[in-house]
């Protein structure tokens, strides 16, 4: 990839160096990132860690304090109108209007997108018949179930064929059953060559994605696919590997795990805990350990970096380089 | 394609339909200035008849009783009672019971028969000036044409005759006077309010920031949501005058097109001031307190209450920033001299001008505060 310098106008996304300052806060540093076409782009970090003022600077409804950003090929500072053309947003709270039909609340959007009625005519039937909402014409906005309301944010963010969607935390408040069938549907238009740059607090919904990235605090410390980060030294540090075991009493024996020799670090994940230990310490030595320190471990064995894994050992190695920094 | 007013035709459609979704706030809102205006039409009357009068005759004899019922006649006191001492008198006006105290003394017909001149005293409550202003004029116009009469040899005809008449308004009728200002203000504060709470309501929804991001000028919006509350203004504007003619029975001496033609430019003022105010206010309470202080100096410094010479010097310039100010010129000068284009194209002017100013501003702020912020 280094050997190849790709042009920026390839890419569905390519942000260079990107500032945004509010009064003298920083909200985002120096974040440089590429989303390919077709990509679905899990943006992911903390509340406050500036995921939504990146999608604004990409969308033209933020300018920039630094660096710059194309999308689809198109420079987001000299053509934010030809931009807006192209893509299509869904901000944090479905911005529907609550009392308009769902039947008028599309019919708006694609008479703001000027698109010629035969036009609007189709869409509207494509967009209906792909999210299902059918049933639900004649029904205001407002009582609307939160999943069918995404769905309908989602068919007004694409009434106009955008190429590429933003979706800001487009799961965020509704039902486990909503969020994988808004999923599914990403997939499915996914399959039809639209891009995606969706944020997320999910991890499960990071690990559907075909190319992640995490901020932290204004930073992006983190970029690649779920499993080249899995791969991350710093994740999976030579000579180490991870085990996952069950044990009664977790928390108990989260503490006492911490303090055994061979144990690099531990969590607790539901009814387990998750451990880095030193790759010498074989699964049945551990077992043994465990059991002297008085953990009747009921199963033991070996795991994958989750993404999560992944997200905590990056936050924790740039939490030691701000402090090394301040010191 | 750069057509600056783009999705003008979008948005309306969608203001439209949130008209007719939320009909009971347009119906209030057409509603409540009709109610107002009731109010105005039936409560005030502003000429001073019939002020509460106590006397104190002390004389009693035929030119004092004469006297007493020239007052009387002349519609401006309504004697309510009559007391024996002085004590009375002032306790009655001290009270308040009274505001106007007349004594004649015991010698008023004994002077007067004598050719002397015979004293009256007149007690007014000066802590309301509106009452004390017409009870002055009038206790002296009537002793003034008593010592005439008397003096004059009966027949003789006055050496001045002042022949004062009310070219408009003859019956000097409160109505006439207030509705065709009432309806600068009501129409100020309904179009500004419903402008300013179709923009902010937006706001608050977050629906705002997704137009947006659509290819929706900001011109294009700010038009589409101006036309449909226009329109409103416009219905709004033909009730209110409906009803000030055919309930309130004014007179309408002018063209009403005319009325009309200038209330266009007027409307266009208050639209742009409540974009202003949206510009501002990020919830429909900041919106409804910012309308109401842009519609009390349209209530003080328009002339619609006060006369615009009763200002003070230093205030007085604030009148001409204020659009009421011209419409209710234009309205009045419509509705009650007959006056046409000639006389108003000046006041039009100014409201087109002010109305033009307003939106650039409104425009510039919004672009700056809202879209970029
Ligand atoms: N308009 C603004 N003015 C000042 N600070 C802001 C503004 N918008 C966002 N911020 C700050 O920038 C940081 C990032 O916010 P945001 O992008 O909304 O985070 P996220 O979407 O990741 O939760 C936060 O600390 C937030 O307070
Ligand atoms: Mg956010």
């Amino acid at each position: 990839m280094a050997t190849e310098p790709q042009s920026p106008v390839r890419a569905a996304i390519s942000a260079e160096h990107l500032v945004r300052r509010f009064g003298g806060f920083t909200a985002v540093n120096d974040v440089t990132f590429r989303v390919e076409k077709g990509e679905i782009f899990g943006f992911l970090g903390p509340n406050g860690s500036g995921k939504t003022t990146v999608i604004k600077m990409l969308t033209g409804l933020l300018p920039l304090s630094g660096g710059s950003a194309h999308v689809e090929g198109l420079d987001v500072r000299t053509d934010s109108e030809a931009v807006r053309e192209r893509i299509g947003y869904m901000s944090q709270n479905f911005s529907l209007y609550y009392d308009l039909t769902v039947e008028e609340n599309l019919k708006f959007y694609g008479r703001i997108y000027s698109l010629e009625p035969a036009r609007l005519k189709r869409r509207m039937e494509e967009i209906i018949q792909l999210n299902g909402l059918g049933p639900y014409l004649k029904r205001l906005a407002a009582q609307l179930s939160g999943g069918w309301k995404q769905r309908l944010a989602l068919g007004c963010a694409m009434l106009h064929e955008p190429q590429l969607l933003f979706l800001d935390e487009p799961t965020a408040g509704i039902d486990p059953v909503a969020r994988r069938q808004l999923w599914d549907l990403l997939f499915e238009l996914s399959g039809h060559g639209i891009t995606f740059f969706v944020t997320t607090h999910y991890m499960d919904e990071a690990e559907r994605c075909s190319h992640v990235a995490y901020i932290y605090y204004g930073k992006l410390i983190a970029d690649g696919t779920p499993d080249s980060l899995r791969q991350l030294p710093e994740v999976q540090p030579d000579g180490t590997r991870r085990v996952e075991f069950t044990a009664p009493e977790v928390t108990r024996a989260l503490r006492l795990a911490r303090g055994i020799p061979g144990i690099r670090s531990a969590t607790i994940f539901g009814q387990s805990v998750h451990a880095l230990v030193d790759e010498n310490l074989s699964l049945d030595g551990l077992r043994r350990e465990l059991a002297e320190n008085g953990i009747a471990v009921d199963e033991i064995r070996p795991l994958a970096p989750s993404l999560e894994d992944v997200f905590v050992e990056l936050t924790y190695k740039q939490e030691s380089l701000l402090e090394a920094a301040s010191d | 394609m750069t057509n600056v007013f783009r999705g003008c035709g979008a948005v309306f459609y969608k203001e439209v339909l949130h008209v007719r979704r939320d009909f009971a706030t347009l119906f209030f809102s057409l509603i409540i200035p009709i109610l107002q205006m009731t109010l105005l039409g039936y409560g005030i009357d502003t000429n001073i008849r019939q002020i509460n009068t106590v006397v104190f005759n002390a004389d009693g004899r035929r030119e004092s009783r004469e006297l007493i019922d020239r007052l009387k006649n002349s519609d401006t006191f309504h004697v309510m009672r009559h007391v024996q001492n002085d004590r009375d008198l002032n306790d009655m006006i001290v009270s308040g019971r009274a505001r106007v105290g007349i004594k004649i003394p015991v010698d008023y017909s004994d002077r007067l028969l004598h050719q002397m001149s015979a004293q009256v005293l007149v007690l007014i409550d000066g802590s309301d000036s509106s009452v004390a202003g017409p009870a002055i004029n009038v206790t002296t116009a009537i002793g003034l044409d008593e010592s005439l009469r008397r003096v004059l040899p009966s027949g003789a005809s006055f050496a001045v005759d002042m022949r004062p008449k009310l070219m408009f308004n003859p019956d000097s009728r409160s109505p006439n006077f207030f509705l065709p200002g009432l309806t600068a203000i009501l129409l100020l504060n309904v179009t500004t309010f419903l402008t300013s709470f179709s923009i902010v309501r937006e706001k608050e929804r977050g629906t705002l920031e997704q137009l947006f991001v659509t290819p929706v000028r900001p011109m294009g919006l700010l038009l589409g949501k101006l036309l449909p509350y226009l329109g409103i203004g416009f219905f709004e504007l033909s009730m209110i005058l409906g009803f000030m003619r055919f309930v309130f029975r004014v007179p309408i001496h002018g063209n009403v097109l005319l009325l009309a033609f200038l209330s266009l430019p007027y409307l266009f003022v208050s639209l742009s001031l409540g974009i202003l105010i949206s510009s501002k206010a990020n919830t429909q309470a900041e919106a409804m307190q910012l309308a109401f202080l842009t519609i009390l100096p349209s209530v003080f410094f328009s002339g619609y209450i006060f006369p615009r010479e009763t200002i003070p010097a230093v205030l007085y310039p604030i009148s001409y920033f204020i659009p009421a100010t011209y419409f209710i010129n234009i309205a009045r000068g419509i509705i009650l001299r007959g006056a046409g284009l000639v006389h108003l194209w000046a006041d039009g002017l100014a409201l087109f001008v002010l109305g033009t100013v307003l939106l650039i501003l409104a425009a510039r702020r919004f672009h700056n505060k809202v879209i970029m912020a």
